[in-house]
């Protein structure tokens, strides 16, 4: 028998290898993959969250976690989606039209990756257009967008003017996050919800997909 | 110890310079607009906050090149002016200088993170190898490879710069964890000193992140475990957003006044890093001459 205790301990750990091996296990012995995520994955990735917010892990740790559950996720979700089961959500992230930092991003992208969502990541300096492209091409529910610039957080609010206009705002839920970003400005601008850090990204995207 | 910094640290404390975006930004640089292009489009302006910074007592000034590797500047499609942008930096530094002061190299990180799998060790090396070419070409008498978030990264940049033959000053942030005693990648001071000892920095420091408070424990920290000459450039504290521009709070004496527990702490090179003007190196140079005094 697969030892699912393991499994747990090894995500929050980090053994990529280790979890891969009890989740093929697992699976062969019929274990229901749903299972395997929700009751075993999920809440290791919190607790290595927990952990983070605790100042006991640090962006290491999280992003070897994270890619601990994407190991696991390759063997996965292919089942999934032969039983037609849909991923948490299918997010479209990209840091947005005039700035090009991306190191906070492509943390969220991997972290987003680690919590079961499937990431499109549309890079930086990416136009409004091209985040509407993405929602009417590959049904991407969510869209996460990123500034670390003053200057080009308006580049926000141009993007859900512009998600207004092509008729597909109601369609997605936005995300926003990045040095200069708060609350109150996720509020002005409309936008759905604001984390001030990675591992609050997630949390963030997967209640607004519950409630949606 | 490489000949110059013995030389610089032989008659007591150093004193660098401050920040360089800041200042810029008084001067008309807009905000998110790349500063390092300004050594080609604006070079007297660049001069002027040198300038500014020898007259106020710096002893080594900082070039204008934070963001001048292959990686950052191809970001902003200037790769092309790659080799201009670093020559003009350390000239324009150099000219303002005018022998008073020393003309240390800028280097900072490439932002891109290694354990995401953004960027390849190779890449890193390469494009750090270039930068610290660059500028020592055009004769930049030491390198500063500055607030480093990663110990992987700024290994690979010590070992990169050492290949010059300069003498090599490598700084990090500690903004993390609860003490604000680690780098965004969780390593501590101990860690840090040790592995950019072993690779081989001449000086070995931490700049940015928070306010000078913090410094004087994280600088207690690096002078135990290292006997190589300590690099202190703290914020003007943390910046609040006032009409989407970053106000530091920090007044020079109160910055200056943390100067006896820096010195006591073991910091043997000092200046400011955000938010720091040519008056708080003047208020250091003022509670240096008076500690001198006492």
């Amino acid at each position: 028998m697969a030892d699912l205790k393991k499994l747990y301990d090894s995500v929050v750990s980090g053994d990529a290898k280790t979890t891969q091996a009890i989740t093929r296990q697992a699976l062969a012995e019929g274990v229901d993959p749903l299972k395997l995520v929700n009751e075993h994955m999920v809440p290791a990735m919190d607790e290595v969250g927990r952990r983070f917010e605790a100042n006991e892990y640090f962006v290491p740790e999280l992003l070897i976690s994270a890619r601990a559950m994407k190991a696991a996720l390759e063997l996965i979700r292919p089942l999934l989606t032969a039983r037609g089961d849909q991923p948490v959500g299918r997010v479209a992230i990209g840091t947005v039209k005039g700035d090009l930092h991306d190191i906070g991003k492509n943390l969220v992208a991997s972290l987003l990756e680690g919590g079961g969502f499937e990431v499109i990541d549309l890079g930086v300096n990416v136009s409004p257009e091209k985040f509407i492209e993405t929602v009417n091409a590959k049904q991407a529910n969510i869209i996460a967008m990123s500034a670390l610039l003053t200057t080009t957080m308006p580049s926000m609010k141009t993007t859900i003017d512009a998600l207004k206009q092509a008729g597909v705002r109601e369609k997605v839920i936005v995300l926003i996050g990045g040095a200069p970003i708060t609350q109150k400005y996720a509020d002005e601008i409309g936008a759905d919800g604001y984390s001030e850090n990675a591992v609050g990204a997630v949390a963030l995207a997967k209640k607004a997909v519950a409630a949606a | 110890m490489h000949p110059l910094i013995q030389d610089l640290i032989s008659r007591g404390p150093v004193i660098t310079d401050g920040a360089c975006g800041t200042e810029l930004q008084a001067r008309g640089l807009g905000m998110g607009e790349f500063p390092d292009t300004w050594n080609l489009t604006h070079p007297e302006r660049v001069g002027e906050v040198a300038q500014a910074y020898v007259a106020a007592g710096s002893q080594i000034i900082l070039t204008n090149t934070f963001g001048s590797n292959r990686i950052r500047l191809g970001e902003q499609a200037a790769a092309d002016r790659l080799a201009e942008i670093n020559a003009r930096g350390v000239e324009i530094s150099l000219k303002a200088a005018a022998g008073r002061a020393r003309v240390f190299g800028s280097i900072g990180p490439t932002g891109k993170l290694l354990l995401n799998g953004d960027i390849t060790e190779d890449e890193l090396r390469a494009a750090f190898a270039e930068q610290a070419r660059l500028l020592a070409q055009a004769h930049a008498e030491g390198l500063v490879l500055e607030t480093m978030s990663d110990l992987e990264e700024a290994k690979l940049a010590v070992s990169a710069a050492r290949e010059t033959g300069l003498p090599v000053v490598a700084s990090m942030v500690f903004d993390s964890g609860k003490e604000k005693d680690r780098t965004m990648m969780g390593n501590t001071p101990e860690q840090v000193t040790r592995a950019l000892t072993e690779a081989g920095a001449d000086v070995i420091g931490a700049n940015c992140g928070q306010g000078i408070a913090g410094f004087v424990a994280i600088c207690q920290r690096l002078r135990a475990a290292t006997d190589r000459p300590i690099w202190i450039k703290p914020n003007a504290g943390l910046p609040t957003m006032v009409d989407g521009r970053a106000k530091y709070t920090t007044t020079p004496d109160e910055f200056a006044s943390y100067l006896p527990a820096l010195l006591k702490a073991g910091a043997n090179f000092i200046g400011g890093c955000c938010g720091t003007r040519p008056d708080f190196i003047a208020a250091i140079r003022r509670a240096l001459r008076s500690s001198k005094t006492e």
